[in-house]
């Protein structure tokens, strides 16, 4: 390590030697790092997820542009939108096919816990709306009270889960009614429910029969192929005289979601606000080493100057140890922060995890963020005055 | 300035604190030092020989007079000019002022490279070559902890002496020595100077080595009052 230093500043590497005299200050002076470290990935980990699980019901449907409520912030809330738009929307040349996508919680009652699951009313005969993975049974969904289960739900046993296949069908009560599962998809846990399930519009109206036919939580449209959707959009604004209307393209409104999910709940504004107390941690902890250490040292940097060392020694010493510290630090945050997450996403069936690009993004955080504690604490160097050596 | 002289200081005065408090602690200092001489500044305390070795060493801006350093005027040097003077002068402490963390080796490496175009092994090398020279030999290993008093102070003077410095300006480097490691110290400097032609202006209070002075200086109250020229 010494020798690598030296290679790359092309001089002894002090900072190191400094640090790493006083083991103990030194490992204490990781570990904050570290910890610093670990809070900011817990914390990113989560925000992360939020966010993938925001994104996850998005996945499931394929269209181009998104009709919502104009108090519909994100996929799950909002009003309805009066279907009479949908129709008035097939007039525009390039929209070529249009669906209502009805949207609500349903509990299935398991006796001691239910299962929540984010229930998707759609058409069973249009299966080009609908994610390929999925699209290939959603004629299972004509026959009424037939629903797709989400295997990955939390609560539902792998097994249980298994079992389900149009031969061996799964029976179970909800909202008094028995539904029947005819076969299972890939959805996934998240924040606001713990899991998934498509049923036919006719199944999901039976099952709310407040809700009516003529007033879908959303209407999505397919464009022709190569049609320029910000145009189509704007031609659809003309179109259809509600101007509370939310027209977006399906993209668009995911990312809206995203937004609003991370800098507008109070859930998602509490994990950023924890990612900057991790960050300011870190700051105020390398900070506080390097400044304490260059305190500490004050009479040989004193030396140095008199010697002729010039300011970019001592600003390449304390970015020196700026480094060392950010490096070493980062290494075991991203063990403990990996583990801790892996630890949460089995307790909670979240998709917690540590990715690459966390990790990388973390990593250049910590290290700038050190060099620019490192350059804060050189301000102390100003009071190494040789004249006061003799 | 005579080329034989090394430094040149005259009229210096200088000044310490302002207002009320300020208080003159040189007066009309007059000080010529000959190439490879060996100066001892003596005088009581508070009667401004540091003050005297801090302007000649660049460590403090002259503030009124002239001094002449290795054909370079001090005043109204630039910062960086005066950083690039102080590179050529060797400087010994009364406390030794090592590094604690770095070994005497590498604490003596630092007195070449703020010198560039010395290689890494270049500089290992004169390290070692001037701990040898101070009788350190056998210590170049050792941690500054682990090290008496005497030999810090050694690695010290190796330290000022390993980038061959013109001028070595050394404040009591010898008060927290016992007398043999003093005697050694000051030897060791006297040889250097004949061997290389280094100068030398040491203050002390100890009488032990006047007698190895060419010249010695005596200050009282912030001027010289003797001069006294020998060998
Ligand atoms: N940084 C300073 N600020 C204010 N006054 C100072 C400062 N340094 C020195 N002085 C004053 O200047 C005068 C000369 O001090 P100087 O340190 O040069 O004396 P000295 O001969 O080196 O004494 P000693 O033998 O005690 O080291 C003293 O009166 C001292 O109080
Ligand atoms: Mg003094």
């Amino acid at each position: 390590m010494s020798r690598l230093l030296q290679a790359i500043f092309g001089r002894l590497p002090i900072g190191w030697l400094q640090l790493t005299h006083n083991r103990t200050r030194f490992a204490a002076a990781l570990a904050g790092v570290a910890f610093a470290n670990v809070l900011v990935f817990v914390q990113l980990g989560i925000m992360n997820s939020m966010g993938a699980a925001t994104l996850r019901p998005y996945e499931f449907f394929q269209a181009d542009i998104m009709i919502s409520a104009g108090d519909s912030n994100a996929m799950t809330d909002g009003g309805n939108v009066a279907r009479q738009w949908l129709l008035q929307a097939m007039a525009d040349p390039d929209v070529t096919d249009g669906m209502g996508l009805f949207l609500a919680n349903v509990a299935w009652d398991r006796g001691e816990k239910d299962i929540s699951l984010s229930t998707f009313g759609v058409d069973p005969v249009k299966p080009g709306f609908i994610n390929p993975a999925i699209a290939g049974d959603l004629a299972l969904l004509e026959v009424q009270d037939a629903t797709i289960l989400d295997r990955l739900a939390r609560g539902l046993t792998k097994e249980e889960a298994a079992g389900v296949r149009p031969q061996t069908p799964l029976a179970f009560e909800a909202q008094g009614r028995t539904l029947v599962a005819y076969t299972t998809f890939a959805g996934g846990g998240g924040f606001g429910g713990d899991g998934y399930m498509f049923v036919s519009d006719q199944t999901f109206l039976s099952l709310f029969p407040a809700r009516s036919s003529a007033a879908p939580d959303h209407i999505l449209l397919k464009l022709r192929p190569g049609a320029n959707v910000e145009a189509a959009i704007a031609r659809l604004g003309r179109l259809i005289s509600d101007p509370s209307l939310r027209i977006r393209s399906f993209a668009q409104a995911a990312q809206d979601d995203l937004t609003y999910q991370q800098t507008r709940r109070p859930t998602g504004i509490i994990f950023g606000f924890g990612v900057l107390i991790g960050v300011l941690v870190g700051l105020v902890i390398v900070y506080q080493v390097l400044s304490t250490d260059v305190a500490d040292h004050l009479r040989e940097y004193a030396t140095f100057k008199a010697m002729g060392y010039g300011p970019g020694f001592f600003l390449g010493v304390v970015f020196e140890e700026a480094l060392v510290l950010g490096i070493m630090g980062f290494i075991p945050g991203l063990i403990v922060g990996t583990g801790i997450l892996s630890l949460m996403g089995k307790i909670t069936t979240l998709p917690l995890g540590m990715s690459v690009s966390m990790a990388v993004s973390v990593f250049i955080g910590t290290v700038v963020f050190s060099a620019l504690s490192g350059a804060i604490a050189t301000r102390r160097l100003a009071a190494a005055d040789p004249a006061d050596l003799f | 300035m005579d080329s034989k002289n090394i430094l040149e200081a005259s009229g210096l005065n200088h000044w310490f604190g302002t207002g009320d408090a300020r208080k003159q602690a040189l007066f009309d200092v007059n000080l010529t030092l000959r190439r490879g001489s060996f100066t001892v500044l003596m005088g009581p305390s508070g009667s401004g020989k540091t003050t005297v070795l801090t302007l000649v060493g660049c460590l403090r801006a002259v503030q009124d007079g002239q001094v002449t350093l290795l054909e370079q005027q001090l005043n109204g040097a630039s910062e960086a000019e005066l950083v690039a003077l102080r590179r050529r002068l060797g400087f010994i402490f009364q406390a030794h002022n090592l590094h604690e963390s770095l070994t005497a080796t590498q604490n003596v490496v630092m007195g070449l490279q703020m010198h560039r175009g010395v290689s890494d092994a270049q500089a290992q090398h004169a390290a070692v070559h001037a701990l040898g020279l101070v009788g350190l030999s056998d210590r170049v290993v050792y941690m500054p902890g682990n090290l008496s008093g005497g030999q810090k102070q050694r690695v010290a003077v190796a330290r000022a002496l390993v980038g061959n410095p013109a001028l070595v300006l050394a404040d009591e480097p010898t008060a927290a020595l016992d007398k043999d490691s003093a005697a050694e110290v000051v030897d060791l400097l006297k040889r250097m100077g004949a061997a290389r032609g280094t100068t030398t202006l040491l203050v002390t209070h100890d009488n032990r080595i006047l007698d190895r002075a060419d010249r010695i200086l005596t200050l009282e109250d912030g001027r010289i009052v003797r001069i006294e020229d020998r060998g």
